[in-house]
C-alpha cells in the first residue's frame, strides 16, 4: 500500500514537471530564433515563393481516404503523420515545424490531379507525400512536372517510370520479384509456376517480369499457367480447380485488394493447405491479412522489403511509436513503412541542400542516406528509387510474418530492366 | 486444350467445375432474388441493394465477435444465428427506408434510382464510420472451412455446400410465400393493379412495405452467406450490384423462374469458360452473350404475358 502511494506521488510530481515543460514549450518559437543562431533566414532558404515562414514549412498529404483505395491508403496517411510529428518533436526542418495540408484523392484519378494542382499552385507546398495506385501517380505526374513540385511515392510498383519530380520510396518490380523467385527456386527446388493476378497494369507487368525470370534465368523451370481476374472479383473456384490438377510447385499470386479475401478463403476451403503447397505473393501485407484472416493464409510466402516483425531496435521503436499514435490493433505493411520514409528523406535532403527550393532539393536527393530507417539502411539512387533488400516472410496465423530470408546485398533499383520488358 | 489430361483428370474437372458452377449459381441467385422481388414486383430500381447485403455481412461480423467474446463454446453454431439476424436487421432497415423515402417515389422509377443511389452512398459512409475503412475478417468455425474429399482429386468445399443449401431454402421459402400464401396473392395483386387491389380492400401501403422489407432481408442473408467466401468492406456491395442487375435483367424482371434460369445459365457459362479461358475473358464473353440475347429478347428470358 505505501508503495502505491509513493508511486502516485511520483506520478504527480512527474506530471507537474511535464506541465512546466509544456508551458516552456509554448515559448520556444520565440526563444528558438535567439537560442539557435544557426536557423537560416526565410529569405535564404526559400527563393521560389514556397509556403515557408520563419517558424513553419507547409507540405501536402495526398491520399484516398474515401472510396475503394481508402483501405490501403489510410495506413500511408498514418505513417506520414507519424513521421511529421516525430520530425517536429525533434526540432523540425531547418528550424521550422512542418505543417501539413491533407487532401483526399477519393480513389478517383482526375481528383488526384486536381488536388495535386491545388497543393502546388495555391498552397505552395514544399513537398507532397502521396498516391498509391499507379493510376493516381500517372494522373498527378504531369502536374508535378508542370509546377516543378516534389512527390514522395510510397508503393511498390511496376517500374518503367522515372521522373525528376518524384522520389519512389517503394520497390520497383525487379527489386521485389527476382530475389523472391531465386529463393523459392533454390530452396524449394521449384520447377513449375502458376501465375495469378488482378487484371490491370501492375500485376500484368510484374508477372511479365516473373515469367521472363523463370524462363530465362531459373534453369529448367517453366510457367504452367497465367491468369487474370477483374478487380474485386470474388469467384476463384475454377482457377483453384485448375491449380489442383496442374499441381504447380509454386502458386505465384498477385491479386490485389478485397479479392484476396475471397481467394484465400476459397483456397483453404478447397483443401489446398499452404503449409504443404508453396504459395508466393507480392501483394499481401499485414494490412490485407486483417481482412483475409491469419488462419486462411498461414504458411504463404510474401516477398517485399519490409515486415512489421523485423527484429531490429530501429523497427521496434517505429512499431511502438506507430501503435502509440494509431492504436494497439493497428498493423504496418510494406507500403506503410515506405510512406513513413518520405518525410524523413525529405528532411534529410532539405538539410543537405540547406534550402527548401525544390530544384535544389531534387538535385541534392541522389545519395541521401537514412541510416536508421525501420527497414534498415536506405539510400536514394540517382534514378530516384531506393536501394533495398528483398525479404521473404512466411505468414503466421496471428497475421504477422516470420522473416525467413533476406538478400545479403542491397539491390540496385532498375526501373527499366533490359531483357525483362 | 484437353490433350494434357488423363481420363481421371477430366472426370474430376467435370465434377469440380460443375460444383464451382453450382456455387456461383447460388451466389448469383441469392444476390438477385431480393433485387428481383423489389425491382420486378415493385418497379423500384434499388441501387442500395449491395449495401443491404453488406449490412447483412457486418451483422454476421458483429455476431461472430459477440459469440467469440461471450459464448466461445457455441461458436461452431453462431453462423445460423447470424443468418437469421442478418435477415431481420436488413429487413427492418429496408422497411424503414420504404417508409421514409421509397413510398413517395412509386410513380417515378428513375427517381428511385437516384434516391437509392444516394442511400447507398450514405450507408457506405455509415459502415466506414462504424467499422473503419479497412476490410474486416469474419472468423468462421473450423468445420465450415474444411472440405469433403470424394477422391484424391475431387474435394468439395463445405462452405460452398452451405451457400447452396441456404439458397435452396430461401428460394423455396420465397416461392411458397409469393405463390402459395394469401399474402403472396395480395402482393401480386397490388403489383398488377394497385387501384383495383386497394378497392377490394387490400392495404397496399402495408404490402409495399413488407415486400420491400422482404427483398432487403434476402439481400442481408446473401451478405451473410458471402462472408464465407468474400470480403466485407464498406464498398464491397458495389462489386456485386452490376452482376445482380445483369442477372435480373437477363432473366426478365417479373418472374422468379426467370431469375433462377438466368442465374443458372450465366453461372454455368462463366464457370465453364473460366476453365478453358481465364477469369477476365470469361466475364467479357458472358456479358457480350447477354447483350446479344437481350437485343433479340428485350424483355428477358422469361416475360409474363400481361396486357398493358
Amino acid at each position: 500500500m505505501p508503495d502505491k502511494k509513493i508511486d502516485l506521488l511520483k506520478q504527480q510530481a512527474s506530471r507537474r514537471q511535464m506541465l512546466a515543460g509544456l508551458s516552456a514549450l509554448s515559448l520556444t518559437p520565440l526563444l528558438s530564433r535567439l537560442a539557435y543562431a544557426d536557423v537560416p533566414s526565410t529569405a535564404a532558404v526559400n527563393t521560389t515563393g514556397l509556403a515557408v515562414t520563419d517558424d513553419t514549412v507547409t507540405v501536402g498529404i495526398l491520399h484516398s481516404i474515401t472510396g475503394t483505395m481508402a483501405l490501403s491508403e489510410i495506413g500511408s496517411v498514418e505513417a506520414e503523420k507519424l513521421a511529421i510529428a516525430q520530425i517536429n518533436e525533434s526540432g523540425g526542418v531547418l528550424g521550422r515545424k512542418i505543417n501539413f495540408i491533407q487532401e483526399d484523392g477519393a480513389s478517383d484519378w482526375p481528383t488526384f490531379a486536381e488536388k495535386a494542382r491545388k497543393l502546388l499552385e495555391k498552397d505552395k507546398c514544399a513537398s507532397v507525400f502521396g498516391c498509391w495506385t499507379s493510376a493516381s501517380r500517372k494522373a498527378v505526374l504531369p502536374v508535378f512536372e508542370q509546377y516543378n513540385g516534389l512527390l514522395y511515392y510510397p508503393t511498390f510498383y511496376e517500374g518503367l517510370e522515372q521522373s525528376r519530380n518524384v522520389i519512389y520510396t517503394g520497390q520497383e518490380a525487379t527489386q521485389q520479384i527476382l530475389a523472391g523467385l531465386d529463393w523459392i527456386s533454390k530452396e524449394k527446388n521449384a520447377k513449375t509456376y502458376y501465375l495469378l493476378g488482378s487484371d490491370y497494369i501492375w500485376p500484368r507487368t510484374a508477372n511479365k517480369i516473373a515469367r521472363k525470370h523463370i524462363e530465362n534465368h531459373l534453369k529448367g523451370s517453366r510457367v504452367v499457367g497465367e491468369e487474370y481476374f477483374p478487380l474485386g472479383d470474388s469467384q476463384f473456384n475454377s482457377v483453384i480447380n485448375k491449380i489442383k490438377l496442374m499441381k504447380p510447385d509454386v502458386i505465384y499470386a498477385i491479386i490485389v485488394g478485397g479479392s484476396n479475401v475471397a481467394f484465400y478463403k476459397q483456397l483453404k476451403a478447397a483443401g489446398l493447405d499452404l503449409s504443404k503447397h508453396n504459395l508466393m505473393t507480392i501483394s499481401v501485407t499485414e494490412d490485407e491479412i486483417l481482412g483475409i484472416g491469419g488462419e486462411n493464409i498461414a504458411g504463404a510466402y510474401a516477398c517485399m522489403k519490409y515486415f512489421q516483425s523485423i527484429d531490429t531496435p530501429d523497427n521496434k521503436k517505429f512499431v511502438a511509436a506507430f501503435k502509440k499514435m494509431w492504436g494497439e490493433k493497428s498493423v504496418i505493411g510494406d507500403v506503410t513503412q515506405a510512406a513513413y520514409l518520405g518525410p524523413w528523406l525529405w528532411k534529410l535532403t532539405v538539410e543537405k541542400a540547406g534550402t527548401f527550393d525544390i530544384s535544389k532539393v531534387i538535385d541534392a536527393s541522389p545519395g541521401i542516406e537514412f541510416k536508421n530507417a525501420p527497414e534498415g539502411y536506405v539510400r536514394i539512387h540517382k534514378n530516384h528509387h531506393l536501394w533495398s533488400k528483398t525479404l521473404v516472410g512466411r505468414a503466421r496465423t496471428d497475421g504477422q510474418f516470420d522473416v525467413i530470408y533476406e538478400t545479403p546485398e542491397l539491390m540496385e533499383p532498375n526501373p527499366f530492366p533490359v531483357g525483362y520488358q | 486444350m484437353l490433350s494434357g489430361y488423363s481420363f481421371n483428370d477430366l472426370a474430376s474437372i467435370f465434377v469440380m467445375q460443375s460444383f464451382a458452377g453450382l456455387i456461383l449459381f447460388s451466389v448469383f441467385l441469392l444476390m438477385a432474388l431480393g433485387l428481383a422481388i423489389v425491382f420486378g414486383q415493385m418497379g423500384v430500381i434499388n441501387m442500395a441493394h449491395g449495401e443491404f447485403m453488406i449490412l447483412g455481412a457486418y451483422t454476421t461480423y458483429v455476431c461472430s465477435y459477440i459469440f467469440a467474446q461471450w459464448a466461445p463454446a457455441l461458436f461452431g453454431l453462431y453462423f445460423f444465428v447470424a443468418v437469421v439476424l442478418a435477415f431481420i436487421v436488413a429487413g427492418i432497415s429496408g422497411m424503414f427506408l420504404e417508409w421514409s423515402l421509397i413510398r413517395f417515389l412509386y410513380k417515378r422509377p428513375l427517381d428511385t434510382l437516384l434516391a437509392t443511389w444516394g442511400v447507398s452512398l450514405i450507408l457506405q459512409q455509415v459502415f466506414r464510420s462504424t467499422f473503419g475503412a479497412r476490410e474486416v475478417g469474419v472468423t468462421l468455425p473450423d468445420w465450415m472451412m474444411g472440405s469433403w474429399n470424394l477422391s484424391d482429386t475431387i474435394q468439395i468445399p463445405i462452405n460452398g455446400m452451405i451457400v447452396i443449401a441456404i439458397t435452396f431454402l430461401i428460394t423455396g421459402a420465397i416461392y411458397a410465400l409469393l405463390y402459395k400464401s394469401g399474402w403472396g396473392k395480395q402482393v401480386r395483386a397490388v403489383m398488377q393493379n394497385r387501384t383495383m387491389a386497394s378497392n377490394v380492400g387490400i392495404n397496399t401501403e402495408r404490402v409495399d412495405r413488407f415486400t420491400f422489407g422482404l427483398g432487403c432481408g434476402v439481400a442481408g442473408v446473401a451478405g451473410s452467406a458471402f462472408t464465407m467466401i468474400g470480403s466485407t468492406s464498406p464498398t464491397a456491395g458495389q462489386q456485386y450490384i452490376v452482376d445482380t442487375f445483369l442477372v435480373v435483367a437477363f432473366g426478365g424482371t417479373e418472374s422468379l423462374g426467370g431469375t433462377i434460369a438466368s442465374s443458372f445459365s450465366i453461372s454455368q457459362a462463366r464457370s465453364i469458360l473460366e476453365f478453358f479461358l481465364n477469369g477476365s475473358m470469361a466475364q467479357v464473353l458472358v456479358l457480350l452473350t447477354v447483350i446479344g440475347i437481350l437485343m433479340l429478347r428485350p424483355q428477358g428470358l422469361f416475360a409474363l404475358k400481361v396486357r398493358r
